[in-house]
C-alpha cells in the first residue's frame, strides 16, 4: 500500500457539499413537495496518492457523494475543488475537460457496460469522446489497456456477455484508465463479485495504484474490504460524515457510537472472534432522508443519546487523545474501553415472548 | 505485469476456452438469421415477399411480354364484341381485363410496385422520424417530452381520412403526398415505443458511465442507447409495412391516394364497385394480392419478434433438438 | 440425529449451449438442531441442490437420494412435497422482491402460508402474522401487515420472508444467501434472530452463502462446494484453522478478515469458477489449483476422512495429514505436489502462478 502523502497535497477538496433531490407531485404542473436530502453538508479531503474509504449503510448518501464529487449532476450547494480547479458550478460542457482527471468504476459489472457494444469500443469510448486517438492507434491503446488489467487483447471484438463478472469488472477498470486519470472513484467495485474474484480485483486495483500513481475514493459496505484497501476511512450516516480517521485508528478506537455499532455488526471470517463479539443494539430503523432527525441525525437510535443531541448538531472535531486526523461528530464520543449496550439479550427476549404467545 | 500474463494464459487453458465459446454474444442480425432458419412460417413468408418484389420489379417485363401497358385501353381485343371486359384465361389476358379493356395482370404487377414502394418508403420515413422523436422525448424528458408526447398522442387519435381529404383538396393526390401522409400518421406508433425504451434505458448504469466519461447527449442517444433499441424497432418496422400498404390501399380506394389511371391495388378495388358477381376478377385479384402481401409481412414480423425475444429460447431449442445440425 | 441425508445427488439441465451439470454427485447430512453452512461461489451448485430437494426444479434430470426424516424427497409427489414445504422444511430465497408476490399485502401472504398448513381462522392467522412481523423487528407491525412488498425496503422484505419461513416452526430452514442484500446492522440482527430461534425451537438450518463471515458466526458444520460437488466438510473451527482442500485454503486467502494481519496482500485463487457446461476433467478445481498434480487431471477424488477434526472429509489427492493455513504448510503442499507433477500439470495456470510468482499464499 502506498504511503499517504504529506498534508497540503490535496487532490479533492469538498466543502459543505449539499445534494438534495426534489420530490415533485402534481398532474400537469409538478410542484416540489419535499426533497430527499441525500448529502447534507459534507466536507472532505482526498489526498494525492491515498485511498480514502467511504463506508455507510443503504441510504447514507455515499453513492450520491461520490457522484457529487464526480459532478455527474449539479450540486445543490457547496464548493468542490479538484487539483486546484473549482468545479462547483461548472456546466456540463465546461466539465468535460476535467473528466479526464477523474473517472469512475461502477458496482454492477452487468449494467455498467453497454451489452450491445463490443468491448474494444467500450474501452475506447473515452478516447473517442475526447478525440485522443482513432483507428489503429486507438485499437493499439485499448489492447494495451486490456493487457494491463489482465484481459486477453485478442478478445477486442467480443461482447460483454461473453465475459465473466470479474472480467467485466476488469473491462470497467480498463475503461476508467483510458484517460490516465488522477482520481478513480470506485463505487462498490467488488460487491457484486464472487469472493475469489473480489480478491483478484482488489489486488489489481492496488497494483494499478502503485504503477500509475492513482488516488482512490473507495466506497464499500464491507468493512473488512475497506479496512484492507484504505489509508483513511470516512463513515457516513444519513447524508453526513460522522467520523473520519486513519484506518487503524478507526478500527481500533472508533469514537462515534454509529461507527462502533457498525464495526460490531460486521461479519468477520474468524469463528472465534465472530461468536464472542457483543453486538451493539441500535433501536429502530434508519430514518428517512426526506425528514431527517433534528440535531444529531443519529440521536433517534443512539444508545448514548442525551437531550442536547436532538437540538444541537455536533460538528466534526478531534477528540482530546486522538491524532490530528481523527475527527468525530458526536457530543459524547466513545472513550477507550467503554462498552455500549449489547443486543443478544433483547433478541432472546423477543423470541421467547413470541414462542410463549403463539399457539402450537 | 505478472498479473496480466497469468490471466492471458488462463484464457488459453482447455478449461476456459470452451466455456467462453459456449456463450456467444450475437448481434440481433445474427440471432434473427439463425432462428428464422428454423421457422417454416417465416421462410414461406420471406418467399412470398420475394416473389411479390419480383413481380413488382418485373412489371415492365410483363408489360413487354404481353404487349399491354398498364394504362393501355385495348378496346379492340381487350373487350369482347359487346364491349364487355374479358374474363381470365382469355387469349392474351391471363387475368382478364377491366371495363376499359386494360390488362389486369399488368395492372396488378404495377400495383405491386405502388404498394411496395409506398409501404416500404412510408415505413422507412416513419421509422426514422419515430426513432428520432422517441429518442429525444424519452431521453430529455421534461418539457420537450411533454410537447413531443402530446404531439404523438394527437397524431394517433387524429381522423386520418378527414385530414387526407383536406390535403388532397389542396395539393391534389399524388404518390409523394400519399407517402408523406402515411408516414405522418405512422411515426407516432414507433415514436411512443421508442420513447418508452429510451426512458428506461436512460436510467441504466451504462448511460451514467457514459456521462462520467464526458459523452455529450447526442452521442449517448445515438451511440449508446440506439443500439439497444434495434431489436424492438426492427419488429415494429416490419409490422408497420403491412399497415402502410393497407393505408395506401384505403386512400387510393377513396380516391385520395394514387389517382387513376395509374394502377394501385386500392383504386383497382374502387373500380370494381357495383360490379357484383359477373366480373369477379375485377376485385378478387387485387384483394388476394393485398391479403397475401400483408399476411406475409405480418407473419414475418411476428417471427422476427419471436426470434429477438430471449424468452422464446425454449421453442428454438426444441426445434434444434428435432434436427441436430 | 440425522434429519436430512443427501446421497450422490446429481442435477443437470439441457440448454441450447449444452447440458449444464449443476450438481455432480453431492452427498452430505444435517443433524437436528444443527446449522450447516454451505459455502460456494457462482456455479458451485449450492442453490440448485436446495431447490431440487424441495422439488422446485421440475424440468431437470435428477438422480440420487435425499432422505428427510427417512422419507425420500426426490421421488415424492408434488402433493406430498407441498405438505412438507413450509411446514417441515422452509426456505428463504435471496431476492425478496421477486420471492414475494407483488400484488398481495405481506400480512396476507404470511397468513396464507399459515392457513395452507393449519386450520386457523383468518383472524387468528392475521394476528399471528402481526406477531411474526414483530418478531423480526419490523416497526409498527399492525400497520405494516397491510403493506405491499414494493412499499418496503429490501431489508424489511427479507425480514418478511424470514417471518413467513418461521411461521410454522419448521424442522429445517434453508436460507439461500439470506443476508446478501442487507446492511451490516440488519444482517447481524437477523442472523442472531435465526440462531436464537434455532436454539429455542430445535430447528436445523442450512445457510447457503458465499460470505465466510456469515459462516464463521453461525455455522456448526461447514460444507464447501465447488463445481457441483463437495470439496470439503468439517466443523467451523477446523474449516477456518485447519482446512485441507486447496479451494478452501484459497477462499480463506481471498478474504481480508481471514488472512491474519490486516493489510497484507490478498492471495486470491486465479481464474474464474468453471462453466458447468464444460466441467474440467478429474478434480473440477485442477485448472486453478496451485498444488495440482498429474492425477488431478484424470481422476476425480472422493471424499476421504481427514484426521485433523471430527467428521472432517475432503475430496483431494493431497495427503490427509496436510491441513492448515500458513506458509509452512503451503510449502509442504507444494513440495509434495511437485514430486507428483507431470508435463501436463506443470502447464496448468494455477501451478504456473504458484511456481512463478511469490509464494501464492503468503
Amino acid at each position: 500500500m502506498p504511503d499517504p502523502s504529506e498534508d497540503g497535497d490535496v487532490l479533492v477538496r469538498a466543502e459543505g457539499i449539499v445534494k438534495h433531490f426534489p420530490i415533485k407531485e402534481g398532474i400537469f404542473f409538478k410542484h416540489q413537495v419535499g426533497s430527499v436530502q441525500a448529502v447534507d453538508g459534507v466536507s472532505l479531503e482526498v489526498r494525492r496518492g491515498e485511498t480514502l474509504g467511504l463506508v455507510g449503510e443503504t441510504g447514507c448518501g455515499k453513492s450520491t457523494l461520490a457522484r457529487s464529487i464526480m459532478r455527474l449532476f449539479p450540486l445543490t450547494a457547496g464548493r468542490l475543488t479538484f487539483d486546484g480547479a473549482d468545479l462547483s458550478t461548472l456546466s456540463r460542457s465546461q466539465m468535460r475537460p476535467y473528466r479526464r482527471g477523474m473517472q469512475m468504476i461502477f458496482q454492477d459489472p452487468y449494467g455498467s457496460l453497454n451489452s450491445r457494444r463490443r468491448v474494444g469500443s467500450i474501452i475506447g469510448d473515452p478516447l473517442a469522446i475526447h478525440k485522443l486517438a482513432s483507428g489503429a492507434e486507438r485499437r493499439r491503446r485499448v489492447q494495451g489497456l486490456m493487457e494491463v488489467v489482465g484481459l486477453n487483447p485478442e478478445h477486442y471484438n467480443r461482447f460483454p456477455a461473453e465475459f465473466s463478472g470479474g472480467q467485466r469488472q476488469r473491462i470497467g477498470v480498463a475503461r476508467a484508465l483510458a484517460l490516465h486519470p488522477k482520481l478513480i472513484v470506485a463505487d462498490e467495485p467488488v460487491s457484486a463479485l464472487d469472493v475469489s474474484i473480489q480478491a483478484q480485483i482488489i489486488n489489481l486495483l492496488e497494483d494499478l495504484q502503485s504503477e500509475f500513481g492513482l488516488t482512490y475514493l473507495f466506497i464499500a459496505h464491507d468493512l473488512a474490504v475497506v479496512q484492507h484497501v484504505s489509508d483513511r476511512v470516512a463513515v457516513m450516516y444519513l447524508g453526513k460524515i460522522v467520523e473520519v480517521a486513519e484506518v487503524k485508528d478507526l478500527y481500533n478506537t472508533p469514537r462515534h457510537p454509529y461507527t462502533n455499532a457498525l464495526l460490531s455488526a460486521s461479519v468477520v471470517a474468524d469463528p472465534d472472534k465472530a461468536r464472542t463479539r457483543d453486538r451493539i443494539i441500535l433501536s429502530g430503523d434508519v430514518p428517512s432522508p426526506i425528514t431527517p432527525p433534528s440535531g444529531c441525525r443519529f440521536h433517534t437510535r443512539c444508545p448514548k443519546a442525551q437531550p442536547i443531541c436532538s437540538t444541537e448538531e455536533p460538528l466534526l472535531k478531534r477528540g482530546a487523545q486522538d491524532p490530528s486526523g481523527h475527527l468525530a461528530a458526536c457530543h459524547f464520543p466513545v472513550a477507550d474501553g467503554e462498552k455500549l449496550a449489547s443486543e443478544k439479550a433483547t433478541i432472546l427476549h423477543t423470541v421467547e415472548g413470541f414462542l410463549a404467545e403463539a399457539p402450537t | 505485469m505478472s498479473l496480466s500474463t497469468v490471466e492471458t494464459k488462463a484464457g488459453a487453458t482447455p478449461g476456459e476456452e470452451p466455456a467462453v465459446k459456449g456463450i456467444q454474444g450475437r448481434t440481433p442480425l445474427q440471432l434473427v438469421v439463425a432462428r428464422l432458419r428454423t421457422d417454416r412460417v417465416a421462410i414461406i413468408s420471406i418467399v412470398v415477399i420475394v416473389l411479390i418484389i419480383a413481380l413488382a420489379i418485373g412489371a415492365p417485363l410483363i408489360a413487354a411480354i404481353t404487349g399491354h401497358g398498364p394504362t393501355d385501353t385495348n378496346v379492340d381485343n381487350g373487350t369482347d364484341a359487346n364491349g364487355q371486359p374479358l374474363p381470365p384465361g382469355s387469349a392474351g389476358y391471363l387475368l382478364g381485363t377491366d371495363n376499359l379493356g386494360r390488362d389486369i395482370l399488368v395492372r396488378i404487377a404495377y400495383g405491386a410496385r405502388v404498394s411496395l414502394l409506398v409501404g416500404v418508403l412510408a415505413t422507412a420515413i416513419a421509422t426514422i422520424v419515430g426513432v428520432v422523436v422517441g429518442l429525444f422525448a424519452g431521453y430529455y424528458g421534461g418539457w420537450l417530452d411533454s410537447i413531443l408526447a402530446r404531439i404523438m398522442d394527437v397524431v394517433l387519435s387524429f381522423p386520418y381520412v378527414l385530414f387526407a381529404i383536406v390535403l388532397v383538396s389542396v395539393f391534389g393526390s399524388s404518390l409523394p403526398l400519399t407517402i408523406l401522409v402515411i408516414a405522418f400518421f405512422s411515426f407516432a406508433a414507433i415514436g411512443r415505443i421508442v420513447r418508452g425504451q429510451a426512458l428506461s434505458q436512460r436510467e441504466k448504469e451504462y448511460v451514467e458511465a457514459a456521462h462520467s466519461l464526458g459523452a455529450g447527449n447526442l452521442r449517448i442517444m445515438f451511440v449508446d442507447i440506439l443500439p439497444n433499441l434495434v431489436a424492438p424497432v426492427i419488429v415494429l418496422a416490419t409490422l408497420l409495412i403491412p399497415t402502410a400498404i393497407i393505408f395506401e390501399a384505403t386512400l387510393s380506394f377513396l380516391g385520395l391516394g394514387i389517382a387513376l389511371p395509374t394502377p394501385s391495388w386500392g383504386n383497382m378495388l374502387s373500380d370494381a364497385e357495383g360490379v357484383g358477381f359477373q366480373a369477379w376478377w375485377f376485385y378478387i385479384f387485387p384483394m388476394v394480392f393485398l391479403l397475401l402481401t400483408t399476411l406475409a409481412f405480418n407473419l414475418l414480423g411476428d417471427a422476427v419478434r419471436d426470434a429477438l425475444d430471449p424468452r422464446t429460447e425454449r421453442i428454438f431449442a426444441g426445434r434444434r433438438k428435432k434436427k441436430p445440425a | 440425529m440425522t434429519l436430512l441425508a443427501v446421497d450422490n445427488l446429481t442435477v443437470s439441465f439441457p440448454t441450447a449451449d449444452g447440458t449444464v451439470q449443476a450438481v455432480r454427485g453431492l452427498s452430505f447430512s444435517v443433524d437436528t438442531g444443527k446449522t450447516l453452512g454451505v459455502v460456494g461461489e457462482s456455479g458451485s451448485g449450492k442453490s440448485v441442490s436446495a431447490l431440487t430437494m424441495l422439488g422446485l426444479n421440475p424440468g431437470a434430470d435428477i438422480s440420487g437420494s435425499a432422505l428427510f426424516n427417512g422419507k425420500e424427497l426426490l421421488t415424492m409427489s408434488q402433493q406430498d412435497l407441498r405438505k412438507i414445504r413450509g411446514a417441515d422444511i422452509a426456505m428463504i430465497f435471496q431476492d425478496p422482491l421477486s420471492s414475494l408476490h407483488p400484488h398481495f399485502r405481506v400480512g396476507w401472504q404470511i397468513a396464507e402460508a399459515i392457513r395452507s398448513h393449519t386450520h386457523v381462522s383468518k383472524q387468528d392467522a392475521r394476528s399471528q402474522a402481526v406477531e411474526l412481523l414483530r418478531l423480526v423487528n419490523i416497526p409498527q407491525p399492525e400497520r405494516r401487515v397491510d403493506a405491499y412488498p414494493h412499499e418496503m425496503s429490501g431489508g424489511m422484505r427479507q425480514r418478511v420472508m424470514i417471518a413467513m419461513a418461521l411461521a410454522l416452526k419448521p424442522k429445517l430452514l434453508i436460507a439461500d444467501e439470506p443476508t446478501t442484500a442487507l446492511d451490516a446492522t440488519v444482517q447481524a440482527q437477523l442472523m442472531e434472530l435465526l440462531v436464537q430461534m434455532q436454539s429455542e425451537v430445535g430447528m436445523a438450518m442450512i445457510i447457503i452463502t458465499h460470505d465466510l463471515g456469515v459462516i464463521a458466526s453461525v455455522a456448526d458444520e461447514v460444507l464447501v462446494m465447488y463445481a457441483g460437488r463437495a470439496a470439503e466438510r468439517a466443523d467451523a473451527r477446523t474449516t477456518f484453522f485447519s482446512p485441507h482442500h486447496p479451494y478452501t485454503r484459497g477462499l480463506l486467502g481471498s478474504v481480508p478478515s481471514a488472512t491474519g494481519v490486516i493489510g497484507t496482500r490478498l492471495t486470491p485463487i486465479i481464474g474464474s469458477p468453471p462453466s458447468l457446461i464444460s466441467v474440467p476433467t478429474g478434480c473440477g478445481f485442477h485448472p486453478r489449483c496451485p498444488f495440482a498434480m498429474e492425477m488431478c487431471i484424470d481422476e476425480q477424488p472422493d471424499l476421504v476422512p481427514i484426521p485433523a477434526g471430527p467428521s472432517h472429509t475432503s475430496a483431494c489427492w493431497l495427503p490427509p495429514e496436510m491441513t492448515g493455513v500458513g506458509i509452512a504448510m503451503d510449502t509442504a503442499r507444494q513440495r509434495y505436489a511437485s514430486t507428483h507433477r507431470g508435463t501436463r500439470s506443470a502447464k496448468l495456470p494455477g501451478v504456473i502462478a504458484a511456481v512463478e510468482g511469490a509464494a501464492v499464499y503468503a
